[in-house]
């Protein structure tokens, strides 16, 4: 039985080894670079650079600030909208009628498609010259031609519905799964007491749903936060980087600009603000505390 | 009989029983609502399906034409993409992945999960706080240090190297995931088998493992979705357009063929084929192996 004290650390092992390689490794090298001047295309200026790249972030550069505050939009937007509809189709198809598993397996299906795939479709879908909005100002509906993604005042909208399109589907998924596990005894208590259908919504369902829309919220927030798939291939952070978040400001500074100095001094500043926030928010939602 | 083994709670919930067809008679007792769901439902199945729809009608109309409802069809397309761009090459490379994702990150998170569920050991809170940390991570901002890792060990161009990367991060959340499937889980038989002299091996394959069937099911298809979809690190590492995996391919096809839209959707089509059939299929036993516990843990 003295086998028992070394079992666990035995299976653990190689997700401990993979970690430390390619998650630990990276981190404690962000941390370092962040400190230097490194850039790639300048290497004679290449050294120690102190806390320089941090100053110029924050005093120095509009577009962090700018990529932050969009960052903190689309969050917010996104978080909140699917959520919002993702509840509610969970509730429809949680229902009983004809179809259903076919309904089901249809309006979640967009979950599974990529973030690129996701562009192609909506690119095919938007285009100005055979898009859906041509099609419909056959019908006389709208003005043909409508360019919503080259439009600076269009572009956010078209960004936010495409997303919610393939986001939508990972509440509906998660939400419905909670549902199906409320006691039915409850519902029926409910309903033997005269609650309207509004009532055993907001006093049984709702409460039950708690720590899972607390989870998946916060789950999902630092998804879209992280994300970038999206973006970098719809719309590049453009037009005149309205629609650059900051990891695709990193992910542009590594790629294209080859500054990965700067680039991991925005690293540090994307992980510390996402953990703050993460932890306020568990924190204000009393997750696991059932009201 | 040892102390390590955890039991788990006494009011540990029992497993799900499966739906059971017409349970409920939903808005029987208010018939004249019905609209209220139908209405809705389809509304959103329009959302949802009318840009899968414009993507096939790309695909399979010749060039030029605009019909809605194309007819004859065409595979012209299809023969270019998988042919001449090479899509043929970027599909079996993704299914290598993913395949390859899908193993490891089932076995080592089963292996984990275990870990995890049954046993208590030092060092427990800690390996646990740090998977869940991991999930702050962004991978755009990994992209650095990631890369000069994958040049000095040769992993540059290779699809290997994309498993291991994708492996790597996806495992901490699907560990977490099947520790909870474990946990709900009873103990007592796999107990029981060990006293009647099997191995805790023996005990797992025996006992447990048949048991935790949706759960594999659920995290395997996870596991492969994410693989096949990865982009930010397959696009990096990989500059050979023969170690291209399907969506690096799409997103050189969105820039080349910014006008070949016919080129395009038949690439989306192969690649949204195999993926949307896995999770069709799947997404049965997501909904139920996620009710079962594993969101709360």
């Amino acid at each position: 039985m003295r086998t028992r004290t070394w079992a666990p650390y035995a299976l653990i092992a190689p997700t401990l080894v993979l970690m430390a390689v390619f998650l630990v490794y990276p981190i404690g090298s962000v941390v370092y670079y962040s400190l230097q001047r490194y850039n790639v295309t300048q290497p004679w200026k290449n050294g120690f650079a102190g806390l320089d790249n941090f100053k110029q972030m924050l005093f120095d550069d509009p577009l962090f600030w700018q990529s932050l505050a969009f960052s903190a939009k689309w969050v917010f937007v996104e978080v909140g909208l699917q959520l919002l509809l993702g509840l509610i189709l969970a509730l429809i198809v949680n229902e009983t009628f004809i179809g259903r598993g076919m309904a089901r397996a249809l309006v979640f299906s967009p979950w599974a498609v990529s973030g690129v795939l996701t562009t192609g479709i909506w690119i095919l879908l938007l285009n100005p010259s055979t898009g859906i909005f041509q099609e419909l100002s056959k019908l006389g509906i709208g003005t043909p031609g409508t360019s919503v993604l080259g439009n600076p005042d269009t572009v956010f909208d078209a960004l936010v519905v495409t997303e919610l399109w393939r986001g939508v589907p990972f509440f509906a998924i998660l939400l419905l799964a909670d549902l199906q596990s409320i006691p039915k005894d409850l519902y029926e208590a409910a309903s033997v007491d005269g609650a309207s259908r509004w009532r055993r919504f907001t006093s049984v369902t709702l409460p039950h749903l708690k720590d899972a829309i607390i989870l998946s919220t916060l789950l999902r927030a630092v998804w879209e936060f992280n994300n970038v798939d999206l973006i970098y291939t719809l719309t590049g952070g453009g037009p005149a980087n309205q629609t650059t978040t900051l990891p695709l400001y990193v992910a542009r500074q590594a790629v294209d600009s080859h500054n990965f100095g700067y680039g991991s001094a925005l690293t540090i500043a994307g992980f510390l603000i996402l953990l703050f926030f993460s932890i306020l928010y568990l924190r204000v939602s009393k997750f696991g505390s059932r009201a | 009989m040892t102390e390590t083994l955890i039991r788990p709670p006494v009011d540990t919930p029992p497993p799900p029983r499966p739906p059971t067809k017409r349970r409920r008679r939903a808005v029987a007792e208010e018939p004249g609502k019905r609209w209220l769901i139908h209405l809705p439902l389809v509304v959103y199945l329009l959302f949802t399906l009318i840009p899968f729809y414009w993507m096939l009608v790309f695909a399979v109309r010749p060039t030029g034409s605009t019909q809605l409802v194309p007819w004859p069809i065409t595979f012209e397309h299809f023969d270019t993409v998988w042919n001449d761009i090479g899509f043929g090459i970027f599909f079996y490379n993704s299914v290598v992945m993913g395949l390859g994702v899908l193993v490891f990150v089932t076995v080592l998170s089963v292996m984990g999960g275990y870990a995890l569920a049954r046993f208590k050991f030092r060092g427990q809170k800690v390996f646990l706080l740090a998977m869940l940390c991991t999930q702050f991570i962004p991978g755009a901002m990994m992209l650095i240090p990631l890369f000069v890792i994958f040049k000095s060990a040769g992993l540059l161009n290779s699809i290997t190297g994309l498993i291991i990367a994708e492996v790597a991060f996806q495992l901490p959340l699907s560990l977490i995931l099947m520790s909870g499937f474990i946990r709900n889980i009873s103990v007592e038989l796999e107990e029981a088998a060990m006293v009647d002299g099997c191995s805790r091996l023996r005990a797992f394959f025996a006992v447990t493992l048949p048991q935790l069937k949706p759960a594999l099911v659920a995290v395997g298809s996870f596991a492969f979705i994410g693989a096949w979809n990865q982009f930010l690190f397959a696009l990096m590492f990989a500059s050979r357009q023969d170690k291209f995996t399907l969506p690096v391919g799409l997103s050189y096809a969105l820039g080349e063929f910014n006008t070949d839209f016919g080129a395009l959707a038949a690439g989306g089509v192969v690649a949204a084929v195999p993926v949307v059939l896995v999770f069709a299929v799947v997404q049965r036993f997501l909904v139920q192996g996620l009710s079962a516990g594993a969101v709360k843990g």
